[in-house]
């Protein structure tokens, strides 16, 4: 489904991503964790299309599409999406307002108002939302956590086949993670797939991972299976940097 | 990208307003520019009484005495000599659709005007090249007592009234497009609204241009009489031409204890026109008057809604939004006088530019000695949609009382990459992630406007942007 091949990025100049590999198939979970610095958030950035990242090398596919041919609406309508770390702020655009054309961009056909009226509410019950917020405008004076659940609000809404969560998890507190994990694990199934890019391995106990991968200095060092999370819970990242350091 | 080649394609990124009917007219001046001679033939042409004409010919001195301004936007290439100053498209006013000509007809409707009167007016007038074509006002409000008409059936019909009010708010001297109006004027409305009634859903005028090199002087007086309320929304559109037009008008709002006025306007002129237009309102003891300016369209706007707050307790609100796109200067605001105590002013503007175009905020709060307990607030927003475009505020206050409360407040933004992504990231192409920061900007004013107003200023919003983008 997604397809990282020799992934090199960089942005004012300066190098960022060295050469990055990552295979993620239909239904998988994969988690990304790594220390500051990286390259997590430009990996993220990359994917969906960030103009001022430049892509230096390497390929990037999804569904069999060369991503880097296409504008990051163009990525969106074909199934991907970007859950931000610091999304940003619309004045006088709400939400409710910003979802309808978001959905009704990415769908084929588009849904009536009592379609979409209904859709909203559905979604916003799942993560325990007052309706009100619907009324409010995009971002503006939202808490960190009221940003993370908006952000996977609009997952929800869009369903993508295709979720790249960057540092969701950060800056939360558990009952906003536990809200935020069980949106992602509402779309889970055979037709979605997610990157979850964290620094912390406590998100892992909400959604389980079926591939964990270290990142560092700009290249995927090593992967394992969920226990590969819970060593490096132990271990910390120093382990990484004494063990992978050298490969960098 | 590839949405612009289609919207290159289908036209959209031109002025969609900019078609023009043949010039078949019942009486146009013989030649162009303006002297005393083509004053007299207008006054004579419209068998006015003995007295407008003179006021007329004094304020065409007075035009001729006045210097052009040299502040403000660039009016170098203003010809006064190349300008038609009056044109009578028919020889009767149609009291119905039918009676107008049927390429008159055809342009107010793809204006939508006719639909809008049935839907969601009070009454409607219709004014092409220098006079008013249609007019209407619904029975229910004429047997209230609401006159709603052409200014020149004011002037024949309510002579006493026009001749007690007129130009005592803005004095044909107080500027040189006021003299210049003062001198040619034609068209317009006069509105007086008895004590107590409540019009309670909008009077609309649609001003229209449509041959080349023409100026179009409408005159509007508005009398809202104590303890009544009425909204007027002006629109207005021009034929794209390679040569100058000029609209240059007069309104005047007189706003009696107690009454509420509040004039709309969604200026939507072709890329051509010249907007230079002087208007002023005076609000009386606990009178309200709001401005809701729109401007979107012209070459050059030079337009400061003002109200003058001479009753105690008055308020008066200026909300104006401006859009420039390439080529265009909007140069708007606003004034406030506050002259009685326990008078309050809101004055919000919200400009846009993009491309060469720039927007200047110009604004003047006055407070004078003896308006204690005076409350005013200022804010004006700038948004600048790319690196080019440009933006100025120039805010004058002059405060002389010392027990008042005035706050300015001033912000420039950008459009910035990382808003432009997030929304694109959820499957907006890069126009419509632009309009919807662009219509959000303006949100606070759309707001205010009844619904079919707000989302028609939306979408020439969108419209002016479309293509312009990639």
């Amino acid at each position: 489904m997604l397809k990282i091949e020799g992934l090199r990025a960089e942005i004012d100049g300066q190098e960022i991503l060295k050469g990055l590999d990552l295979e993620v198939g239909k239904g998988e979970i994969h988690a990304i964790m790594g220390p500051n610095g990286s390259g997590k958030s430009t990996l993220s950035n990359v994917l969906m299309g960030h103009p001022r990242y430049e892509v230096t090398g390497g390929a990037v596919t999804f569904m069999g599409e060369d991503v880097f041919e296409l504008e990051a609406d163009e990525r969106a309508k074909l199934g991907m999406f970007l859950a931000f770390q610091y999304p940003s702020e619309v004045p006088g655009v709400s939400v409710a307002n910003f979802l309808r054309t978001a959905v009704n961009s990415v769908r084929e056909e588009e849904l009536s108002v009592m379609e979409m009226y209904r859709l909203l509410q559905e979604k916003m019950k799942i993560m325990q939302m007052d309706p009100k917020f619907a009324e409010r405008y995009l971002n503006e004076g939202f808490s960190g956590g009221e940003k993370k659940r908006n952000e996977i609000l609009q997952m929800l809404m869009l369903e993508p086949k295709l979720a790249i969560m960057d540092e969701t998890d950060s800056g939360l507190d558990i009952d906003a993670l536990q809200v935020v994990s069980k949106g992602v694990n509402e779309l889970k199934g055979p037709e979605f797939s997610a990157v979850i890019i964290t620094h912390y391995q406590r998100i892992l106990r909400y959604i389980e991972p079926d591939h964990v991968h270290v990142m560092l200095d700009g290249r995927i060092v090593t992967s394992g299976g969920k226990d590969l999370a819970l060593t490096l819970e132990d271990k910390g990242y120093d382990w990484v940097r004494q063990e992978f350091g050298s490969a960098a | 990208m590839p949405e612009d080649k289609t919207i290159q394609e289908l036209g959209l990124d031109e002025y969609k307003f900019g078609f023009s009917d043949p010039e078949e007219y019942f009486f146009k001046t013989p030649r162009k520019g303006i002297d005393a001679e083509i004053v007299a033939m207008i006054s004579k042409h419209k068998n006015e009484p003995e007295w407008m004409l003179e006021y007329r010919l004094k304020a065409l001195e007075s035009f001729f005495a006045k210097p052009t301004p040299q502040w403000g936007g660039d009016l170098s290439e203003l010809d006064f000599d190349e300008i038609y100053y009056y044109i009578r498209p028919m020889e009767n006013q149609g009291r119905t659709w039918d009676d107008v000509p049927d390429d008159i007809k055809n342009t107010f409707e793809k204006l939508g005007i006719p639909q809008a009167e049935r839907d969601t007016l009070a009454g409607v007038g219709a004014q092409y090249e220098s006079e008013v074509v249609y007019h209407s006002l619904k029975e229910e409000w004429d047997k209230a007592g609401v006159v709603f008409m052409d200014m020149d059936s004011g002037l024949r019909e309510h002579e006493d009234i026009v001749r007690e009010y007129f130009g005592t708010i803005i004095p044909y001297d107080d500027n040189k497009f006021s003299a210049l109006n003062s001198a040619v004027w034609s068209g317009g409305s006069f509105v007086y609204v008895p004590p107590g009634v409540h019009i309670d859903i909008p009077l609309q005028a649609y001003f229209r241009i449509n041959a080349e090199n023409m100026g179009q002087f409408e005159r509007t007086l508005i009398i809202a009489d104590e303890g009544s309320s009425v909204h007027y929304i002006e629109g207005c559109t021009a034929p794209t031409y390679t040569s100058n037009s000029l609209h240059s008008a007069v309104v005047e709002l007189i706003a009696k204890p107690n009454a509420r006025i509040r004039y709309s306007t969604i200026q939507n002129w072709s890329h051509n026109t010249y907007n230079l237009v002087t208007k002023r309102a005076v609000a009386e003891e606990n009178a309200t008057v709001e401005w809701v300016d729109g401007n979107l369209g012209s070459k050059l706007t030079m337009k400061y809604p003002a109200v003058y707050l001479m009753g105690e307790g008055a308020r008066g609100e200026i909300l104006s939004v401006a859009y420039a796109g390439d080529g265009q200067h909007q140069d708007a605001g606003g004034k406030v006088v506050h002259a009685a105590p326990n008078t309050s002013s809101l004055i919000t503007s919200k400009s846009i530019s993009r491309g060469t175009g720039r927007s200047t905020y110009r604004g003047l709060l006055k407070v004078h000695e003896g308006a204690v307990n005076s409350k005013s607030r200022v804010e004006c927003d700038a948004l600048l949609l790319d690196e080019n475009a440009r933006t100025d505020t120039y805010p004058y206050i002059e405060i002389e009382e010392k027990k008042v409360n005035t706050e300015h407040e001033a912000t420039v933004s950008k459009v910035g990459e990382d808003q432009l992504f997030y929304l694109m990231s959820r499957g907006l192409s890069e126009e419509a992630a632009m309009a919807m920061v662009v219509n959000g900007f303006i949100e606070p004013i759309a707001k205010e406007l009844p619904l079919e107003y707000a989302i028609e200023l939306n979408r020439l919003i969108q419209l002016e942007m479309e293509g312009s983008v990639g």
